[in-house]
């Protein structure tokens, strides 16, 4: 057979090859992150379980399960996090609901309350708490002079107090999740189900129900994944029978440095997230996780007697809502409108998820301590607040390391989220899920992970290991958001640029950037706020000396609950409204250009 | 005569300052094809959501079959809607959206499930009752939309540009489609469309609109051969609108001078009174004007011939007027060979039929 000349074949499969390395080069350094300071840290704890000083043993897991203690513990936290869970997104739907129907201008306002304490502190939520349900508190004080009660009522430090804590830190997580599906449900759905003979109770909830379940399923498990390894609202706001497993994980680490045992928790809270992420996948697909398609449940072919009991469910509940509609007189009213209740109802919420925070305000300038009402007015929690070294170094700090892990968040996770959405290659789902892969492990197991590992290289008590940490959490958040924002841009305006002439470098600067800019500032402001509000990282990893805010924040609380503290708590509430103003400025002005 | 089917009077809508609809009159008889066309932002949508109780109006009332539905909601209303994206439910079979209807009319499940297998047959999709909305192309989401429309027999199908995203070929076959149904079912339907072609073939009126308000309401040829209003005469099709004045009148029949003083000559009126001295714009269509080569004053008017397009079986000439003040000319007629006869720069006279010309009073005339 006669030799080939250099044949195109070759020159495809060298281009092929390049292509290829390309794909490596931009994925590599989110891989080699997850894998250094997520695989690696939690499989070595996880590992420490059973492999100690002296070789193999169980010896943990027969402490673990010696004593019904930690299992007790397990079932309130699985309780905990599951009235929270439904409290959460019962409580959130209406409010998501409302906001996807709203006028730009409502929607705007709406949204700015709801992100307002989304990204204020769970620290300051937590600890607003304290000062409104503690004996001289808010509560108290209104009850006792309404004459409801005649003296003060022990409202802190009970399960009702954890729970309340507990909705109010992830209800704002529960409404996000739902409307970013809720956006996407055809608003003239509803209408046409109205025009072919659906009154309005049926035509909600066997048309519009139905479409937003995708959001409330992954409403649902984003927020019991998150109760479920949560710690400071239980450690602030329950008493020792709301003692949930990740206080047992912090105990284990900083009292009696017992790694292994804390392995062994770490490797039962872990079974237990597989357990119900295993059930869900079952029940409705994981890919409904990130709320972007139907959760299988909904678009499967009807089957039988689960979806005819579903349907009549539903059904039912049409007839009964339409029932009690058809109660009230009906006006000249404009069916556009969403009903007057509902609105009430989610102002009520939304004032009671904004104010535990505002109180603070007020607070912070009373000269009588934490005691409500506030007596006379005076600057010097703030004047301690400035004076003291402690807070001004760990506010320097944690600006430090926000903006660190922005740009490595960044840095890292937009040319991942570029090869994701453009690249076509096989294994995206794969890929994807290792890199939301953060999101699903409970931090605590993360953070402990990484201090074992950090302490033995040295990393503890550094801005760097703080960086690393946080980007760990924060870039599944920014592979996420780029993914949006790139979706959403039309790669032909870069083919149509160079069409025209400009190289790839000048079509980066002068179409790519400004049109992907707003988006890329989103992500950035996404990390900069997670690792802002970071503590369980911070927890271990910086140190007695180095805190950063929210550790120096901890710190003061689990030790006193002082007025300065509300000081802090304020000028961190201002910081953030102020931060989210701004955002909202800046989306608008890229809107409109 | 039949009897009305639909009334609306007085209807009108504001959004804020803004007229989106200013008062409407209306008058369908049961059975008619009524067309609502216009311009974009001219008010159609926002007329089809207020007879179909979608929004409120401001003032106004919808009578349906006699009774005042004003204030009621659309499921009081026993009326059919095709929305321009078809709004079926992704989440239900196409048997599911087909019987929906049926079910909130409380038909039993096997009664509903018939009616629907009948509608499906009548689209002449059966075999895709089991599908998802998902899995079926544009043209047959579209015809199932019409089907879970058709499926409980209202008495009035409002439809809102539903052939708005359908290529040439499939549009044209859901319009024969459409036209199909509206026969057997004897339905009285009220259309939206931007396209002029599909308006003139399919109804047997047409609404033109044009910011909030009816501009002219009748038959097609109407429309077309005795517009109104220059809006008309401009929007529908293409046309040649010379400012001129009445010298004198003499019943249907008007002696006119066109501006400027490039010629007189004979218009008819479009059934509005005229009198002598009143400013017009005389309206000819292009196929109605002919050309001559040499110009001998012979004609109405003298034009330089500036463009020739041949458009398949039409041939088109831009001619500008060779009196100034005038508007350039466009004259049409059927492409009788590759090689015309006329060249560009060549002087041409231009002539009409009295009766091809029609008179249009000026707006500000009364
Ligand atoms: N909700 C609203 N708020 C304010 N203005 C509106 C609203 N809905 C419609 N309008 C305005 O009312 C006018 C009429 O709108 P409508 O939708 O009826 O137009 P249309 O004739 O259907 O146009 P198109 O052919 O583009 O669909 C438009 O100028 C529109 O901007
Ligand atoms: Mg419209």
């Amino acid at each position: 057979m006669a030799a080939l000349p250099p044949s195109s074949s070759a020159r495809a499969r060298a281009a092929a090859r390049k292509k290829r390395l390309g794909r490596a080069l931009m994925a590599a350094p989110l891989v080699v992150l997850l894998l250094a300071f997520l695989v690696y840290p939690v499989g070595q704890l996880l590992a420490l379980s059973v492999w100690g000083k002296a070789g193999f043993s169980l010896a943990a897991y027969q402490q673990l399960f010696a004593s019904p203690l930690y299992f007790n513990v397990m079932l309130i936290t699985l309780k905990i996090s599951f009235f929270t869970t439904v409290l959460s997104v019962v409580g959130g739907y209406p409010i998501a609901y409302l906001i996807s129907v709203a006028s730009p201008e409502r929607k705007a306002t709406l949204l700015f309350w709801v992100l307002l304490s989304f990204w204020t502190s769970f620290l300051v939520r937590a600890f607003a708490w304290i000062v409104i349900l503690g004996r001289r508190g808010v509560l108290n004080h209104l009850l006792t002079s309404l004459g409801i009660i005649d003296t003060p009522a022990d409202l802190l430090y009970n399960f009702g107090s954890v729970l309340v804590g507990m909705v109010h830190a992830l209800m704002p997580l529960a409404i996000l999740t739902m409307l970013a599906v809720m956006e996407n449900i055809d608003r003239t759905l509803p209408r046409a189900a109205s025009t072919l003979g659906a009154r309005p109770g049926t035509a909600f909830w066997k048309i519009y129900f139905p479409l937003s379940l995708p959001g409330v399923a992954a409403a649902a498990i984003m927020v019991f994944v998150t109760a479920i390894g949560f710690f400071i609202v239980p450690a602030l706001l329950g008493g020792r029978r709301e003692t949930m497993i990740t206080q047992l994980i912090i105990d284990q680490v900083l009292q009696t440095l017992n790694w292994g045992f804390a392995g062994a928790i770490s490797v039962l809270l872990l079974l237990v997230v597989l357990v119900v992420f295993v059930l869900y996948d079952k029940l409705l697909g994981l890919s409904s996780m990130t709320g972007t398609s139907a959760p299988r449940a909904a678009t499967a072919r009807p089957q039988g007697f689960g979806h005819r009991i579903g349907d009549a469910i539903l059904t039912l509940l049409g007839d009964v809502s339409d029932r009690i509609i058809a109660v009230f007189p009906r006006g000249r009213r404009d069916g556009a409108k969403p009903p007057r209740p509902l609105v009430a109802f989610v102002w009520i919420v939304l004032v009671l998820m904004s104010l535990p925070a505002v109180l603070m305000i007020p607070l912070s300038f009373g000269s009588g301590g934490l005691n409500w009402p506030p007596q006379g007015f005076t600057l010097q929690w703030y004047r301690e607040m400035l004076d003291s070294p402690v807070w001004a170094q760990a506010l320097t700090r944690s600006l430090l390391v926000g903006l660190g892990t922005g740009v490595l968040s960044m840095l890292i996770g937009t040319p991942a989220a570029f090869l994701l959405v453009r690249g076509d290659m096989r294994g995206k789902g794969a890929m994807l899920a290792f890199v939301l892969s953060p999101i699903v492990v409970p931090r605590m197991i993360i953070a402990v992970g990484l201090f074992y590992m950090f302490a033995r290289i040295g990393l503890v008590g550094t801005a760097l290991g703080l960086v690393l940490g946080h980007t760990v959490v924060a870039v599944p958040y920014v592979v996420m958001t780029m993914m949006a924002v790139l979706r959403n841009y039309d790669t032909r305006l870069d083919l149509a640029a160079q069409s025209l002439g400009a190289r790839p470098l000048a079509t980066l600067r002068y179409v790519t950037l400004p049109i992907l800019g707003a988006g890329m500032m989103s992500s950035f402001l996404f990390a900069f706020a997670t690792s802002f509000d970071e503590l369980t990282i911070a927890l271990f990893a910086s140190g007695g000396l180095n805190a950063t805010l929210p550790k120096q924040f901890w710190d003061e609380v689990t030790l006193q609950v002082s007025p300065v503290i509300a000081a802090v708590s304020t000028c961190l509430f201002v910081f953030i409204a102020v931060l989210i103003f701004a955002a909202d400025r800046l989306r608008r002005r890229s809107v409109a250009s | 005569m039949s009897s009305s089917s639909l009334t609306v009077h007085g209807l009108a809508k504001r959004y804020g300052e803004f007229v989106a609809l200013a008062p409407t009159s209306l008058d369908v008889p049961a059975g008619e094809f009524l067309t609502l066309l216009g311009p974009s932002g001219s008010g159609k949508t926002t007329l089809l959501s207020l007879i179909a109780g979608l929004a409120t109006p401001d003032e106004g009332e919808v009578r349906i079959g006699g009774a005042d539905v004003t204030y009621r909601p659309p499921y009081e209303r026993d009326l059919g809607m095709v929305f321009q994206n078809y709004a079926l439910f992704p989440h239900m079979t196409i048997e599911d959206n087909i019987a929906f209807p049926l079910k909130m009319r409380k038909v039993g499940a096997a009664e509903a499930r018939k009616r629907a297998a009948e509608a499906l047959e009548m689209v002449r999709l059966p075999h895709v009752a089991k599908r998802f909305p998902r899995e079926l192309s544009g043209g047959q989401q579209q015809r199932i939309a019409l089907a879970r429309c058709l499926v409980y027999r209202p008495s009035i199908i409002l439809m809102d540009e539903p052939l708005g995203a359908l290529d040439k070929k499939l549009r044209e076959q859901m319009q024969l489609e459409i036209k199909r149904i509206h026969r057997e079912l004897a339905t009285t339907i009220i259309y939206v469309t931007h396209d002029q072609e599909e308006a003139m073939t399919m109804s047997d009126r047409i609404c033109l609109m044009n910011a909030g308000r009816i501009e002219q309401l009748g038959a097609p040829g109407d429309l077309y051969f005795r517009p109104r209003t220059v809006f008309v005469a401009d929007f529908l099709g293409e046309s040649n609108l010379l400012p001129a004045r009445i010298s004198a009148t003499a019943g249907e029949t008007l002696d006119i001078a066109l501006a400027a003083g490039a010629g007189t000559g004979q218009a008819i009126s479009n059934g509005a009174p005229l009198a002598a001295g009143a400013d017009v714009t005389v309206m000819v269509r292009p196929q109605n004007i002919t050309v001559r080569a040499p110009v001998d004053g012979s004609g109405k008017l003298k034009g330089r011939l500036a463009d020739v397009m041949v458009t398949g079986s039409l041939t088109k000439l831009y001619l500008d007027a060779v009196t100034p003040g005038l508007p350039p000319l466009i004259a049409a007629y059927p492409t009788r060979s590759l090689s015309d006869e006329h060249r560009i720069g060549d002087l041409l006279e231009l002539d009409w039929q009295a009766a091809d010309a029609v008179a249009i009073a000026d707006a500000g005339a009364h």
